[in-house]
């Protein structure tokens, strides 16, 4: 859902200048304008008193993130590896059971609202 | 009395084998409501996945029951396991056994209720940033958080995948143990389970429960400093005292450093906030979950039904990992929190080249009373100080009763080197012999 392509709007931007800006300052504040934006990117929708009170909330939490700046920078080590198995057909949930759940249907397909 | 606690969200039952013999044949176990179960509705508790009813079972799932246990239940829990409290619950909170004013801990917090108040003779939580340790610590009781690759996460709904790992509760270390051995084991469902025959220093053959001897005799216990400064004097000086137990044991005990602790709860957030909001995109009301009535397009939609079916701490989390996702801030939050979380596990590894175990308080704070921590979400984050950076180090650690203060439950954490369970299990099973 963080779909960056969209998040060089203007709220994002100014607030990213401040970001830069900033360095140790308690300065992460976090107005309203701005969560309902990242509210967007998210798809999620709120009321407005539901907007008030994260803009205090993030203030205060984005504040505490801060502390991060302190962090040296560290060589990741990852012990990673591809996890691979042989291609080969297996059994899988039945399209009925795959459909159970959905909200609607039709003709063994799911039905999402409409696209514009 | 049980029923007022709220313990489950679901009541039904999955017999278990009745032909299995071994030490969970007969056993109940009751599981949280974020672990896939067929045909029985699992929430997350959720509004959103309030009438979800899963087409397959968990793997641990069908690996208890094959051993004999039976599912009595569906524990409550905090919203998509966000929470320290069980009080994000859309269910309703879960009370504590031991005083019923207060939380049971979270986000399992039904699952180690359930085990304390009799209701079931194990359980299963996850465990993100502490959701199995701050549970079994506030309701006095035994939980385990295996290593990151031990125990299959399939089936099991995804908070932030990189962090958890699910773990037993039970009312001793050694029925903790012997479910751990159980449900550990690769699966081919999930591709970062491992084979303990290719892990370096692994022992393929371990049996945890057999290290429930309580030996001690000549361990060498690691009490770190940053996991003591700032908690509550009671719960130091009870923990104090079980490890001092230990010493009486014939355990040795040496005071180390960890530095980088002083950041993991800003990482661990910042880490499992953004898996958060990648992961709960899902919830669109299309495949599954509940769709609210929406005459809008598809954007529209979506998001009213995210707003009907998500609380206040998922939202929160998703519009904050969002946020530090988002781009000028990728690099500010998350690259930073990813160094964090590398130095985290860095000085674990130096501090086991010296020490076996590492001991202290499992929260830092008693249980809070209902209703206490939820206008203040950062306080909340700030209870999770000594689990998260076991989290990030990606090791097996156990919260097991050190005593009471006040009158409460006090858990001890005891937090072992990579895929070496049993000297966790073999120093809790010490401390509860006390």
């Amino acid at each position: 859902m963080s779909d960056t392509s969209e998040s060089t709007g203007d709220a994002e931007g100014d607030a990213a200048d401040d970001a830069d800006s900033s360095a140790g300052s308690a300065v992460a504040a976090v107005d309203a304008e701005e969560v309902r934006h990242v509210a967007e990117l998210a798809r999620v929708r709120l009321a407005d008193d539901e907007v008030e009170e994260f803009a205090a909330q993030f203030g205060d939490i984005l504040d505490y993130f801060e502390a991060l700046d302190e962090v040296p920078e560290t060589e990741r080590e990852e012990e990673l590896v591809n996890v691979m198995r042989p291609d080969e057909v297996e059994s899988g949930l039945s399209q009925e059971a795959a459909l159970s759940n959905a909200e609607e249907t039709e003709d063994g397909f799911f039905v999402g609202p409409k696209v514009s | 009395m049980s029923a007022d606690l709220n313990l489950f969200i679901t009541e039904e039952t999955i017999e278990g084998d009745a032909d299995a013999d071994g030490p969970l044949a007969g056993a109940t176990v009751a599981v949280k409501d974020n672990i896939s179960t067929e045909g029985i509705r699992t929430t997350c508790g959720s509004e959103m996945l309030a009438d979800y009813v899963p087409p397959y079972s968990a793997t641990v799932v069908e690996r208890l029951t094959d051993a004999g246990a039976t599912v009595v239940g569906k524990t409550n829990m905090d919203e998509f396991g966000m929470g320290t409290t069980t009080e994000t619950s859309a269910f309703g909170p879960t009370r504590n056994p031991a005083d019923p004013e207060r939380v049971p801990g979270g986000s399992s917090g039904g699952s180690a209720a359930a085990v304390a108040a009799g209701e079931a003779d194990l359980a299963l939580g996850s465990d993100t940033g502490g959701s199995v340790r701050c549970p079994a610590a506030f309701c006095g009781v035994v939980g385990i958080k295996p290593t990151y690759g031990l125990v299959s996460r399939y089936g099991l709904v995804a908070y932030a995948n990189s962090l958890e790992q699910i773990g037993p509760i039970a009312g001793t270390v050694e029925e903790a143990a012997a479910a751990l051995d159980v449900m550990a084991g690769r699966d081919p469902h999930d591709g970062t389970t491992r084979d303990l025959s290719e892990v370096d220093g692994a022992d393929p053959d371990a049996s945890y429960a057999a290290a429930a001897d309580g030996d001690v005799d000549g361990l060498t216990v690691g009490v770190p400093t940053e996991l003591f400064e700032g908690a509550d004097e009671r719960v130091v000086e009870t923990v104090e005292a079980a490890i001092a137990d230990l010493e009486a044991q014939g355990a040795e005990t040496t005071d180390i450093s960890l530095p980088s602790v002083e950041h993991a709860v800003q990482a661990y957030y910042v880490i499992a906030m953004a898996e958060a909001s990648s992961n709960l995109a899902r919830f669109d009301g299309v495949r599954y979950g509940n769709r609210s009535e929406s005459d809008g397009n598809w954007n529209e939609s979506f998001a009213e039904t995210r707003e009907a079916g998500f609380g206040a701490e998922v939202k929160r989390r998703i519009l904050l990992g969002t946020y530090a996702l988002s781009a000028g801030y990728h690099d500010k939050y998350y690259e930073k929190a990813q160094d964090a979380r590398a130095w985290v596990r860095r000085d674990f590894e130096d501090a086991f080249a010296d020490v076996d175990v590492i001991a202290s308080p499992t929260m830092p704070v008693l249980p809070f009373e209902l209703g206490e921590s939820l206008d203040d979400p950062l306080r909340m984050y700030l209870a999770d100080a000594n689990t998260t950076p076991v989290n990030l180090a990606n090791l097996p650690a156990a919260s097991v009763p050190a005593g009471e203060a006040e009158g409460l439950p006090v858990g001890l954490q005891l937090v072992g080197p990579k895929f070496d369970e049993e000297t966790v299990v073999r120093a809790a099973s010490a401390v509860e012999e006390r």
